[in-house]
C-alpha cells in the first residue's frame, strides 16, 4: 500500500467517523431540543426534520410582518369548504350564540369558554397575510385574542409540548408546538375586517397563525387539548394533514 | 493511450447529486405550479385578483378559474415534502462544493475565465465556431473554454443563489426571521413569480448544457463527469 492511498484511507476514516458521531450528536440535541417533528419517520423524514428544525431554531420568536390597513384586499378569498353538517347548521341558526371552546388536557383547570367570555378577554387585531400551499394568498385584518391568554387562564401543566385543536366539522384538526401555540400572532380568531368572522372564513371561531401555511389555521374550532405527546392522537403524525400527506410543520 | 485526469472526485459527485436533486425540485415544482397555474406581482394574488399570466393548462384544484373542464388529482402533499427534501440536498451538495471550489482553486483555473479570455472578442470567436459548426478545440476536453466558464459562473453564483433565495421567501416563517427576504423581491407573489422564472432558466441552461455535451461527444463527456478521466484518442 503507498503511503498516499494509505493516507487518503486514515483521512477519509477520520472524516467518515466525525460525520457519524456529528449526525448522532445531532440526533440528541434534536430530541433534547425537541426540534423533531411527529411526521419524522419514513423517506420524507429527514428533510421535514431538517425543516422544521432549522425554521425552529431560526424563528422561536420572530414576527409575522404586518401590513398598513391600505394593503388589507379587497377581494379576500374565501377557500372552499365542505357543505356544513347539521351540527354546525344548528349552531348557525342560533347565531352562534351556545357555541363553546372546551380547553383541556395537561392544564391545572379544565374549562369551557362561550364566545361572550373569549370576547371578554383583551382583543387585539393584526393586519397579516393567508398564505396557501397552493401558492396563492391574500391580506386582512384578524382579530381576536391571543391562544396564550387562554392557554394562561387554564394554567398549562410544565410537562406540555403540544396544543391538539379541533374542527365542530370532523376530521378536521392540528397541533403546534408551545412555540406556536404561546406565539403572540397565534390568535382564537373571531372578527375580520372590522366585523364578525364570515362562517366562509371560519367564524365563529378560527385558530389562525400567520407564519404557517393557512392549511395550519382550522376553522370552527370547539376543542382544544393540551398534551405531552401526539401518538395517542389519529395515526399519530401529529394532525389529520400528514394522514392526507400534507407536512404537519407548515412554516414553508 | 494516455488517459488524463478531467474532473475531480468532489466535481463529480457533486455534479451528479445536483443531477438527481435538481430533476426532483423541477418535477415536484411543476406539480405544485399545476396546484394554480396562475401568477401575480406584488404582496397578495388569488382566483378573485388579475393575474400577470396565466399557464394554459387544467389546475388540481376546482377553485382555480381555468376555463378548462378537467381537474387533475392532488398531488401537493409528496410534491411539496420531496421538493423541500430535495432542496435541503442540493443547499447542503452546493455549499460543500462552492466552499471545496473556493479553497483548492476549482473556481480560479477551471471556472474563472482566463485573464487573456475576458473580453468580447473571446466570446466572439467562440460563437462564431459554434455557429460555424466547427469541431471543438482539442484543448476543451481537457479546459472550459470562455462561454463555457461564464455559464457555469451565472449558474452557481447567480442562478442557484437567486432560486434558492426566491424559494426562501415564500416560506412566511423565514421571512418572520428576515422579512427582507421577501420584502425586496416586491412582495410574496412577485417573489413566487420570480422563483418560477429563475428556475425556468436554469431549466433552459440544462437543455443547452445536455445539446452542447451530445455535440461535443456524449460518451467521451459521459465519461469524464463519472470515471475523471478524459483519453486523447478518442474522438473529441
Amino acid at each position: 500500500m503507498s503511503n498516499i492511498s494509505r493516507r487518503k484511507l486514515i483521512t477519509t476514516g477520520i472524516a467518515a467517523t466525525a460525520g457519524i458521531a456529528g449526525l448522532a450528536t445531532a440526533h440528541h440535541l434534536a430530541r433534547r431540543y425537541n426540534l423533531i417533528p411527529p411526521d419524522n419517520e419514513g423517506f420524507f423524514g429527514p428533510g421535514e426534520t431538517l425543516t422544521y428544525a432549522a425554521q425552529r431554531i431560526l424563528t422561536r420568536h420572530t414576527l409575522a410582518r404586518e401590513f398598513p390597513r391600505s394593503m388589507i384586499s379587497e377581494k379576500p378569498f374565501g377557500n372552499e369548504t365542505d357543505p356544513p353538517s347539521d351540527a354546525f347548521k344548528r349552531h348557525q341558526a342560533t347565531g352562534f350564540s351556545d357555541w363553546n371552546l372546551w380547553v383541556e388536557g395537561m392544564v391545572a383547570h379544565p374549562t369551557s369558554f362561550s364566545l361572550s367570555d373569549l370576547k371578554s378577554l383583551p382583543t387585539h387585531s393584526q393586519v397579516t397575510e393567508v398564505v396557501c400551499e397552493e401558492g396563492w394568498s391574500y391580506v386582512a385584518e384578524w382579530i381576536g385574542t391571543p391562544l396564550v391568554n387562554v392557554l394562561d387562564i387554564v394554567g398549562v401543566l410544565p410537562q406540555a409540548r403540544y396544543i391538539v385543536y379541533f374542527s365542530i366539522e370532523p376530521p378536521w384538526w392540528e397541533s403546534i408546538d408551545m412555540a406556536d401555540a404561546t406565539h403572540p400572532q397565534t390568535f382564537l380568531t373571531m372578527g375580520m375586517n372590522d366585523g364578525n368572522l364570515p362562517v366562509q372564513f371560519g367564524g365563529p371561531l378560527r385558530l389562525r397563525l400567520p407564519r404557517q401555511l393557512g392549511y395550519k389555521s382550522v376553522k370552527y374550532i370547539n376543542h382544544i387539548t393540551v398534551t405531552d405527546s401526539l401518538k395517542r392522537f389519529g395515526k399519530g403524525l401529529g394532525s389529520a394533514s400528514p394522514e392526507t400527506g400534507y407536512a404537519w410543520y407548515a412554516g414553508i | 493511450m494516455q488517459a488524463t485526469r478531467r474532473h475531480t472526485a468532489l466535481v463529480r459527485i457533486t455534479h451528479w447529486i445536483t443531477v438527481i436533486s435538481f430533476l426532483t425540485l423541477l418535477v415536484t415544482g411543476v406539480e405544485i405550479v399545476i396546484s394554480h397555474p396562475r401568477f401575480y406581482w406584488g404582496e397578495t394574488g388569488n382566483s378573485g385578483t388579475t393575474p400577470l399570466f396565466k399557464i394554459p393548462i387544467p389546475s388540481s384544484r376546482d377553485t382555480v378559474p381555468t376555463g378548462y373542464n378537467y381537474i387533475w388529482p392532488d398531488q401537493n402533499g409528496w410534491s411539496r415534502y420531496l421538493h423541500f427534501e430535495a432542496a435541503w440536498v442540493l443547499v447542503i451538495t452546493g455549499l460543500v462544493y462552492v466552499i471545496a471550489g473556493l479553497l483548492n482553486r476549482h473556481f480560479r483555473e477551471n471556472i474563472l475565465p482566463a485573464p487573456a479570455d475576458r473580453k468580447w472578442g473571446a466570446f466572439r470567436e467562440v460563437f462564431s465556431k459554434y455557429l460555424r459548426r466547427a469541431p471543438p478545440d482539442p484543448a476543451e476536453k481537457y479546459a472550459y473554454n470562455v462561454v463555457q466558464r461564464t455559464s457555469y459562473l451565472v449558474v452557481i453564483f447567480v442562478l442557484f443563489p437567486l432560486v434558492i433565495w426566491t424559494g426562501l421567501a415564500l416560506s412566511p416563517a423565514f421571512d418572520s426571521a428576515i422579512p427582507a427576504a421577501v420584502n425586496l423581491l416586491g412582495g410574496r407573489q412577485s417573489a413566487r413569480t420570480l422563483h418560477f422564472f429563475v428556475s425556468g432558466f436554469l431549466f433552459f441552461f440544462l437543455i443547452v448544457h445536455v445539446a452542447m455535451i451530445v455535440l461535443a461527444g456524449f460518451w467521451s463527456r459521459m465519461r469524464a463527469m463519472i470515471t475523471g478521466r478524459a483519453v486523447p484518442s478518442e474522438r473529441i
